[in-house]
């Protein structure tokens, strides 16, 4: 068995990108995601890597974004507004097809929109993963840049302030990416015996402003991903009348929830648990949504993901929001909406309603 | 450099081996393809085109590196520093230089390159300065000139309006990263021998580690300041000239 380590959320992303052959990175400090910069600018020397302090976040990524034309593993991390910031950049390495993954270290879930409709201008995708705790966000990060590169282009690595901020015992596993291909594309300074090359976002290498080839091969691969990389986690689903979906760290106080109210009341409640936001797990919410009563959302925001949701459920059964945001000291939004309590009084009365058929309570 | 070809007759100039055989959309009379052709030979004469990587701005001359036989990595307005700053930095054998305008530079990315002089990164970077955005079709940047005339100052650039142009290479200059600044221009055969002069030093510079480079380049931009094409020297000459001294400001 590998060795444990305990750790904070952010180190362990960090320590993870290290471990998957990242050697550049770019941070600028800003809360939740400060301990990222701190992490790599201590733990790059070491391993021969390079940690910029960026003076500005739209540098940052887009000394990410020369790095990762170089063919070096390269990744930002930061928060929300920042992320924001960046979207010009983001936008367009996923049109010059530049991989490289972008954390958000987000405040609450409220980048949802963000994240998912890419928060930039035109016409692009980014695939975005959520993990729900320190050890699957050590995970996910090999799986994040093995995706930027296979399809070429920024991966958004969307974790939270409590994924960040907990500390949890955590093993490193090696991510098995034997079926990359080489990076015949990059800038390598050896200009030797081939033909230069172009990186750019203006269209394909060599043929400068064939923009018309360029987006007709970059839709065809967001095509091809949302059909094949969906991921997610699912329970009880087999007996499910009412099934919660959630993403991100909140995902386990619902998940908590969902095994007490089944374990000491006999709901038949279900959840799924969506990992990549973009391509959404259309699918199984589509499935599920065939054989339930309703299907509950609960988000830490004022409602992003249930339109993904009631897109993927497509009127089949209702769809409920019961997450929300709350005031709290921190400005975090989180305050009391957080708490295992909170959330079973949300779902035992949203199950009355939509699967006993007791009177209206949910708003 | 001259050879002697045949029967006396020496060959003083030929095609840079460093440039590719590929039309330009550029004006009439713009200054900016004698500002790439200046690179090109620099890289030649130096020898370094198969470690050279360009980063571009955007701009008319954003075209212009698809004419040079070396890598480039395509930059977004403004922000060609920070790209070479991750492109230099992960390949330091590489010889790294931008090419950005005034309006992408000195309008845009200021602070990049700002940045980038100050950590005395080491590259080199090529302001093209026409005093103002061709590309759009003549509009006032942060280098138009006081008076000039744009489609965006229409009774000319006015201080208490605009404030005044910035001067570029003596900004970054004093910085202490930098370890060679100049502008040249190519309105005339000297100031071309010159400017050529200053780009291969720059590029010196950076092939001796010493750190940041910079050379600011005058060009025309006839279309942008509504003249014929024949009379941009001269409008050169007569309005940027005396604003933007022609000399090295640190060796």
């Amino acid at each position: 068995m590998a060795k444990k380590h305990l750790m904070e959320g952010a180190h362990a992303v960090a320590e993870a990108a290290i471990q998957a052959g990242c050697r550049f990175y770019a941070g600028y400090p800003i809360t939740p995601s400060t301990e990222i910069l701190e992490y790599m600018t201590n733990r790059m020397p070491q391993v021969g890597g390079v940690a910029m302090c960026a003076e500005s976040e739209i540098e940052g990524i887009n000394m990410v974004w020369g790095a990762a034309a170089t063919g070096t593993r390269a990744m930002i991390a930061s928060s929300s507004t920042a992320i924001s910031l960046m979207q010009e950049s983001i936008a367009e390495m996923a049109m010059g097809q530049i991989p490289a993954v972008v954390v958000n270290m987000s405040r609450g879930q409220s980048d949802y929109f963000q994240a998912t409709r890419g928060g930039g201008h035109g016409d692009y995708r980014t695939i975005v993963i959520s993990p729900s705790s320190a050890q699957e966000g050590a995970d996910l990060v090999g799986l994040a840049f093995y995706l930027a590169d296979k399809y070429r282009g920024p991966v958004l690595f969307m974790g939270d302030f409590l994924l960040g901020h907990t500390t949890e015992a955590v093993e490193f596993k090696k991510f098995d990416e034997s079926d990359l291909p080489p990076k015949n594309w990059v800038v390598d300074g050896k200009k030797v015996n081939r033909p230069r090359r172009i990186v750019t976002f203006l269209g394909d290498s060599g043929k400068t402003y064939d923009y018309g080839d360029h987006m007709e091969r970059s839709v065809g691969k967001f095509d091809r991903i949302q059909r094949t990389e969906q991921r997610y986690e699912a329970g009880y689903l087999e007996d499910a009348d009412l099934v919660m979906v959630a993403f991100g760290f909140p995902s386990r106080f619902v998940k908590y929830a969902i095994k007490q109210l089944r374990e000491e009341e006999g709901l038949k409640i279900g959840y799924i648990r969506p990992i990549t936001l973009w391509p959404y797990p259309t699918d199984i919410v589509r499935e599920t949504s065939e054989r339930v009563k309703a299907i509950g959302v609960y988000e830490m925001n004022n409602g992003q993901m249930v339109e993904d949701v009631r897109l993927a459920v497509e009127g089949r059964c209702p769809v409920y929001s019961i997450g929300g945001i709350s005031q709290d000291s921190s400005g975090f939004g989180v305050g009391s909406a957080l708490s295992v309590e909170h959330i079973s009084n949300g779902i035992r009365r949203l199950y009355r309603e939509a699967v006993v058929g007791e009177e209206a309570l949910v708003r | 450099m001259s050879v002697e070809v045949k029967d006396g007759m020496f060959k003083v100039f030929s095609k840079p081996s460093t440039m590719v055989e590929k039309s330009h959309h550029m004006c009439p009379g713009c200054g900016e393809p004698i500002a790439t052709r200046l690179i090109a030979q620099a890289i030649e004469e130096l020898d370094i085109q198969t470690r050279a990587i360009c980063t571009a701005g955007i701009g008319c001359y954003t075209g212009m590196p698809s004419t040079l036989d070396i890598d480039v990595v395509q930059a977004l307005h403004g922000r060609a520093p920070s790209v070479a700053t991750g492109v230099k930095r992960t390949l330091p054998e590489s010889v790294v230089f931008c090419l950005q305008g005034d309006g992408d530079m000195v309008s845009e990315g200021l602070q990049e390159v700002v940045h980038a002089a100050a950590r005395g990164e080491n590259f080199t970077i090529v302001l093209l300065n026409n005093a103002g955005f061709g590309e759009t079709g003549g509009h006032l940047t942060a280098t138009s000139v006081p008076g000039q005339r744009t489609k965006s100052s229409m009774m000319g650039r006015n201080k208490e309006m605009h404030g005044m142009p910035i001067r570029m290479a003596e900004l970054i200059a004093p910085l202490e990263g930098v370890a060679y600044a100049a502008r040249g221009a190519v309105h005339t055969p000297a100031a071309i021998g010159k400017t050529k002069r200053y780009l291969k030093k720059a590029f010196q510079s950076q092939l001796d580690n010493k750190g940041f480079s910079f050379v600011e380049i005058l060009t025309m931009c006839p279309s942008g300041w509504f003249i014929e094409p024949e009379e941009g020297p001269q409008w050169l000459q007569d309005k940027m000239v005396p604003y933007y001294p022609l000399e090295e400001f640190k060796t």
